[in-house]
């Protein structure tokens, strides 16, 4: 299964001073759609340039299929990629735009109609490419990946500048990529969007991994849960959930959040109490949740608290 | 063969290409025959002893260093058109091994170059001796001694300088940049080395690339200057180190 997967061992590239990307240890399999995930300047974009080989790692290396990408006897046939929608020449049409990267590995026209045709672009094919909407680009784009059938895709935050239409179609397209079983690496800064399309995830952090999980377990161990409780007496649940071991606060309409205590527990101790629930409601931390508790640290830009 | 027409695609699917296709004919053609008229005309008010020295091949030179303007620019453009409108990074990842990538864009604009400099070279040289002839001034034709290789050494020269173009283009990455250098190796670097004291003006002259170059065109020889094929060899000496300098930056630089 492994012959499409990409391996990342040791990847690190210095520009200047800076580290975009540290040591980085990754193998993105077959099957799945990988969420590569990072706050922006992570390091997700040079991460796919140097899969790409489109920059030269400082050390380490990465492969695709087992070789470099620059190695491929059929590049087109090996990775598709969409590292930026606007690198298409405003002036050229979408369909000689694809004809030129077609003909590089040998496909013809009638290839070049079908993907247009799969993105939604056909009725636009002889459309000067600088008159497309950022939408339009991307799809373009993604039509550019597709043309050699690739089993391995890369998509660079692919959803920027998408209607929800357009975004729902990217999701599922992606989805179905990976179910017939090739390897979809997605970028996005995004953790919503992540968390509705990928099953595995890689989390990076100024170029460093943070984590490399499916997507379950990496909610159940990084995540903890909240115990969403509505009561007319939170002042005195709160001091007893406390004294059990729980750790509370207020959330924003007054209600007691509970962590460390399970639903289960926290109705123990009211019953124990004698206080009325409103309300007793377990939460998972979204996954928007998780990923910035876990980056923190790792926010190239940030604003001082 | 298919990374060519892959090239070649992306060349003839831009109005650019064809825009400045025709701006260099026109220039060519229509220089040519301005000059050529010019010179045809003062053929009656020469003395017998400049008569003696009459060349009417000289129309060519001026058409020359204008239309390599022209010429340069479509090379420049080739390459750095990729750079500005970011289309180097797809292309790079379709044709990884950028050797590969490098030598069709060279092959593909060599091949246009050579076709529009040959049209000018022959459109400009029957048309001005046409003209010459029409003042009632001796003209030229194919069939006299060296004429034939002036005319297609004139073409050969505007592609040479498409490529130097190019060479020049895949060095800077920037289309600024490399107009920047072209006119400066073509026109400034010659007009600054007039200033300069005889002795270094006259080996400007005689060795600055372009300057050899253009030595294809002369039908008369002339005391001094390198013979016609040496100066041109020297000439593309010269662009094919521009074209390895920009390819040796191609493979190492991050693109």
């Amino acid at each position: 299964m492994n012959d499409t997967a990409i391996e990342a061992r040791g990847l690190t590239k210095r520009y200047g001073d800076r580290l975009a990307v540290d040591d980085l240890t990754i193998t993105v399999r077959p099957g799945a759609v990988t969420g590569f995930l990072g706050p922006n300047g992570a390091g997700k974009s040079t991460t796919m340039r140097l899969v790409l080989g489109l920059d030269a790692p400082t050390s380490g290396s990465v492969t695709v299929g087992g070789r470099p990408y620059a190695e491929a006897p059929a590049p087109m046939h090996t990775v598709g990629a969409l590292l930026d929608a606007r690198a298409v020449h405003p002036g050229r049409s979408a369909a000689n735009h694809l004809l030129a990267l077609a003909q590089t590995a040998g496909i013809g026209r009638a290839r070049v109609d079908e993907v247009l045709g799969q993105v939604g672009l056909a009725d636009v094919a002889g459309r000067r490419a600088g008159t497309f909407s950022l939408g339009m680009s991307q799809r373009l784009g993604i039509a550019g990946a597709l043309l050699g059938d690739p089993p391995v895709l890369m998509f660079d935050e692919p959803v920027n500048g998408l209607d929800p239409e357009g975004i729902l179609w990217i999701r599922t397209f992606m989805r179905r990529m990976a179910l017939e079983g090739r390897t979809v690496l997605v970028s996005s800064h995004l953790m919503s969007e992540m968390a509705l399309t990928a099953q595995h995830l890689v989390v990076i952090g100024r170029g460093r991994l943070i984590a490399d999980a499916p997507m379950d377990e990496f909610l159940d161990s990084h995540g903890s849960e909240t115990v969403l409780v509505r009561t007319d007496s939170p002042e005195q649940l709160g001091a007893d959930v406390r004294r059990a071991g729980g750790v509370t606060s207020v959330g924003p309409d007054g209600e007691l959040l509970v962590r460390h205590l399970s639903a289960t527990e926290i109705g123990r101790i009211a019953a124990a109490a004698g206080i009325a629930l409103a309300e007793l409601t377990p939460k998972r931390d979204s996954l928007e949740e998780v990923f910035m508790a876990l980056t923190r640290d790792a926010v190239e830009y940030g604003v001082p608290a | 063969m298919r990374v060519l027409r892959s090239e070649w695609t992306k060349l003839r699917s831009l109005r650019s290409t064809w825009l400045v296709a025709a701006v260099i004919l026109v220039l060519g053609v229509g220089l040519g025959a301005l000059t050529s008229s010019a010179l045809g005309s003062g053929y009656a008010t020469l003395s017998a002893e400049e008569r003696a020295d009459w060349n009417p091949m000289v129309a060519g030179l001026p058409t020359l260093l204008i239309t390599q303007l022209a010429v340069g620019v479509l090379g420049v453009l080739v390459i750095t058109g990729e750079y500005a409108t970011r289309t180097i990074q797809p292309s790079v990842v379709a044709v990884p091994r950028r050797g590969r990538l490098y030598a069709a864009k060279a092959v593909v604009l060599g091949g246009l170059a050579l076709v529009l400099g040959q049209l000018v070279g022959f459109a400009s040289f029957f048309v001005g001796q046409a003209l010459i002839a029409g003042h009632g001034a001796p003209h030229a034709v194919l069939g006299q001694p060296d004429v034939l290789r002036a005319v297609v050494g004139g073409g050969l020269y505007l592609s040479a300088i498409a490529l130097l173009g190019f060479g020049f283009g895949a060095i800077v990455r920037s289309t600024a940049g490399g107009i920047g250098l072209i006119v400066g190796a073509t026109l400034l670097v010659r007009l600054i080395a007039q200033a300069l004291p005889a002795g270094l003006s006259d080996w400007m002259d005689r060795y600055w690339p372009t300057a050899a170059g253009e030595k294809i065109i002369s039908v008369v020889p002339e005391a001094g200057a390198l013979a016609p094929w040496t100066g041109f060899a020297l000439l593309c000496a010269f662009v094919a180190a521009a074209c390895v300098a920009g390819y040796v930056l191609l493979r190492t630089r991050d693109t």
